[in-house]
């Protein structure tokens, strides 16, 4: 059915047609509206029976889905940011298991200094913990992403996080097709876990593992993100049988059969990026874009496949890792490695800093031209960055950093230095 | 049989399981005993956590007729029942990590909760049990526990109490009583070992909760604490046990002397036997013969420094003025005894 509604919205409804059978959530921006549309079908008593759980932090709710999952419950969690962070032991615990549990992460910042707006840093900080992780690029595809992670999860029993764009996504009203409960429950068959709490069959999860076979545990961990690779493309092809939309999957490529220069990206940036491409294309440069849609497992042969007969790749992301440069850009060099291509890292968005098509057009004519620098900060206010820099080096106690920069660019702050405070 | 049974009539504190009729019995006196926590496993000879778990879990066991699903916190408790690929555990059993035991029993109660209401059941006959040390408990394990607590998730939390980490080599807790050496206590300085004025009282603090059950209980009266597991179990929502459990290890006592500092432990009136429901006291356990704190401090080596040439009796003085308040707080002493 097509419907006009919020991102957060769309993926509560569509979680609620996978007959999730608990659900746990500790509420953080910008995650909450997905949770309080679960919460109210749970309560109107559309999901019964489902349990839905106010815990009392992002490790609890973590620790919920732990527990649940491993009865052999259908669990659903959602969280953002310093939750993400806050659950961290539990949710390489809940991969360290195996336990297929799906959570939606609505990507926004990291503090200090504390922000609510978007970029990627927050699940980029977990790319190691063993989950899969699929980004959306719209609202329908993180509507449709959900359908599919369940299945994924419960198939390869591992859990699976849906990362979708804080507010640029979760809290836009956009046009979705919404599928039916009998679309859903025909794609989706009910949970069978590899593993469950059972009184008939008692089982001990979780034990002490030494050296003797640790290695071979984590690597089984590998292998299984090994055969998401094939099962995730599989999964997405099945989907579009099933639904006739094209979502998911490991990468999308958009204009870039004759490209020269090569756009990757993830999440709702890569619609600017299309629209920007449009744009160059139409002066005639040779450039596409293309969107990494699972970054856990990395698609290394695809990402490889698609950048090997393009002259330049410029890795725009919303992350960064401070003291390296890119996140992404690093995954994205060791699929290059032997192919001869110059590569750009374009560090974008942090904070929500709004990414415009003019910037865009900007670093991406730059980089065409070969102008570019490696590592590139779009849109970075260099005044007063240099101005800062210039303050530590004449003062000891130069005071807190975000307040200083906040004060120097007239947003009102208070002025850290006793005796001079404004009003 | 008309006269009631005392445990103590033989005078020498033993559980005369073989004077009482079957129903009484000790579950470990029965042959069917469920094992849950079978032999084999790595505890130190006189484990007082090994012993309380083994009472604690068959007790449940028994309560729900086998229909019981454990969450194990990280601990000596799960360390030493689960070396890799061996296991202890006769029910099935679930270690996540040391800080999230009770959400785990929550997530475990949910799922079950669930599976009930979709095989046409009203309530889940698999009942949830979590468990942790006092590090995992009272420390770390804190906010799931209150947050167990207060949701009152159908979920019995049972703190094996050894007063430290003792897993990873005896570090102080927020259960570590004041003058207690511990490897970040040490017995320096004019106040030596554990300071005092802090910690804190969990039990009392899950009173506060108002959850239907709360009760605390020792290794050394094996019958008082299954009938409060059985009491627990046959109860519904958020329940808390919290059992006392001498560790010869950490407390440089004797192997032998578990039961016995247990025992101490709770005569002194250090440590009070309580049961409380919905947030109201409804039972204490009297102390038959009160002794003074110093026998139960003179028989651990982590009290050492309180005792002899340079030692500080001022101290130990502090430590019986605990006890007394808890005897006057609790009411502690028995009528046949006050005199």
């Amino acid at each position: 059915m097509i419907k006009q509604t919020e991102g957060s919205q769309a993926v509560a409804e569509a979680v609620a047609l996978c007959r999730p059978e608990v659900i746990c959530a500790y509420p953080i921006s910008p995650q909450t509206h997905i949770v309080e549309g679960l919460g109210a079908l749970v309560k109107a008593g559309d999901l019964a029976p489902c349990e839905f759980l106010n815990v009392e932090s992002e490790f609890a709710a973590m620790s919920v889905a732990i527990g649940s999952s491993a009865a052999g419950a259908r669990t659903y969690t959602a969280t953002a940011s310093q939750g993400l962070l806050f659950m961290v032991e539990a949710v390489y615990n809940a991969s360290g298991l195996g336990l297929p549990i799906v959570m939606t992460v609505a990507n926004r910042a990291i503090g200090a200094p504390i922000n609510i707006w978007n970029d990627h840093s927050d699940s980029m900080s977990q790319r190691d913990c063993g989950w899969i992780q699929l980004f959306a690029e719209s609202n329908q595809e993180a509507l449709d992403l959900h359908i599919q992670a369940f299945k994924l999860a419960e198939e390869m029993s591992m859990p699976v996080m849906v990362c979708m764009d804080g507010f640029i996504l979760t809290h836009a009203y956009e046009q979705v097709d919404m599928p039916d409960q009998a679309q859903v429950d025909a794609f989706l068959p009910p949970y069978e876990p590899r593993q469950v709490l059972d009184p008939a069959e008692p089982v001990s999860i979780g034990a002490m593992v030494g050296p003797e076979a640790f290695m071979e545990v984590r690597y089984l961990a590998h292998a299984k993100q090994t055969m998401a690779l094939d099962r995730i493309p599989e999964i997405a092809a099945e989907f579009k049988e099933a639904f006739g939309r094209d979502a998911g999957g490991l990468v999308r490529g958009y204009r870039i059969e004759d490209a020269e220069t090569i756009v990757v990206a993830l999440g709702s940036v890569v619609g600017t990026l299309e629209e920007t491409i449009d744009t160059m294309r139409a002066e005639g440069v040779k450039i596409g874009v293309l969107s990494i849609r699972c970054f856990r497992p990395f698609p290394m042969a695809a990402v490889r496949a698609a950048l090997a007969r393009t002259a330049r790749v410029v890795v725009l992301e919303k992350s960064f890792a401070v003291g390296l440069g890119g996140i992404v850009s690093t995954d994205v060099r060791l699929a290059m490695v032997r192919i001869h291509v110059r590569g750009y890292t374009v560090v974008a968005g942090l904070g929500g800093r709004p990414i415009t098509q003019d910037s865009l057009l900007r670093v991406l004519r730059l980089a065409v031209a070969d102008e570019l620098k490696n590592l590139t900060f779009l849109d970075l206010d260099w005044d007063i960055v240099n101005r800062h820099l210039a303050r530590e080096a004449a003062t000891r106690r130069s005071g807190p950093i975000a307040e200083n920069l906040l004060r120097d660019i007239g947003s009102g702050a208070r002025p850290t230095t006793a005796g001079k405070a404004q009003p | 049989m008309t006269q009631p049974i005392k445990f103590y009539q033989t005078g020498t504190f033993t559980v005369g399981n073989r004077l009482l009729p079957e129903g009484q019995r000790s579950v470990q006196s029965s042959e069917a005993r469920d094992n849950s926590l079978n032999s084999g496993h790595r505890a130190c000879q006189g484990c007082g956590e090994a012993l309380g778990a083994r009472y604690v879990v068959d007790a449940a066991m028994r309560a729900t007729d086998g229909q019981l699903i454990a969450a194990n916190a990280t601990g000596c408790l799960e360390v030493f029942s689960t070396p890799y690929p061996e296991t202890s555990w006769q029910l099935p059993w679930l270690h996540s990590l040391f800080g999230n035991a009770a959400a785990v029993g929550s997530g475990i109660a949910a799922a079950l909760k669930v599976k009930a209401l979709k095989a046409g059941q009203g309530q889940a006959t698999t009942r949830v049990i979590a468990q942790g040390g006092d590090g995992g408990t009272t420390d770390i394990g804190f906010g799931c526990l209150s947050g167990m607590f207060e949701r009152n998730d159908d979920v019995l939390y049972i703190c094996y109490d050894n007063e430290g980490y003792m897993n990873t080599g005896v570090q102080r807790s927020s259960a570590t009583p004041p003058a207690a050496r511990t490897a970040t206590t040490q017995p320096l300085g004019p106040e030596p070992g554990a300071e005092f004025g802090k910690g804190k009282n969990v039990p009392l603090i899950a009173v506060a909760h108002e959850i239907p059950y709360v009760a605390t209980a020792t290794v050394a009266d094996l019958h008082d604490l299954e009938a409060k597991v059985e009491k627990a179990m046959r109860l519904h929502g958020a329940r808390y046990l919290h059992v006392f459990v001498p560790c010869p290890l950490g407390w440089g006592a004797a192997s032998c002397d578990t039961i016995r500092l247990a025992r101490l432990a709770r005569e002194t009136g250090l440590f009070p036997v309580f049961e409380a429901e919905n947030g109201e006291i409804t039972s204490v356990t009297k102390i038959r013969r009160p002794v003074p704190v110093d026998e139960y401090l003179r028989l651990q080596k982590r009290f050492a420094h309180l005792f002899g040439a340079g030692g500080h009796p001022e101290t130990i003085a502090r430590i019986q003025a605990m006890a007394d308040k808890n005897i006057k707080r609790f009411g502690l002493l028995a009528e046949e005894s006050a005199a």
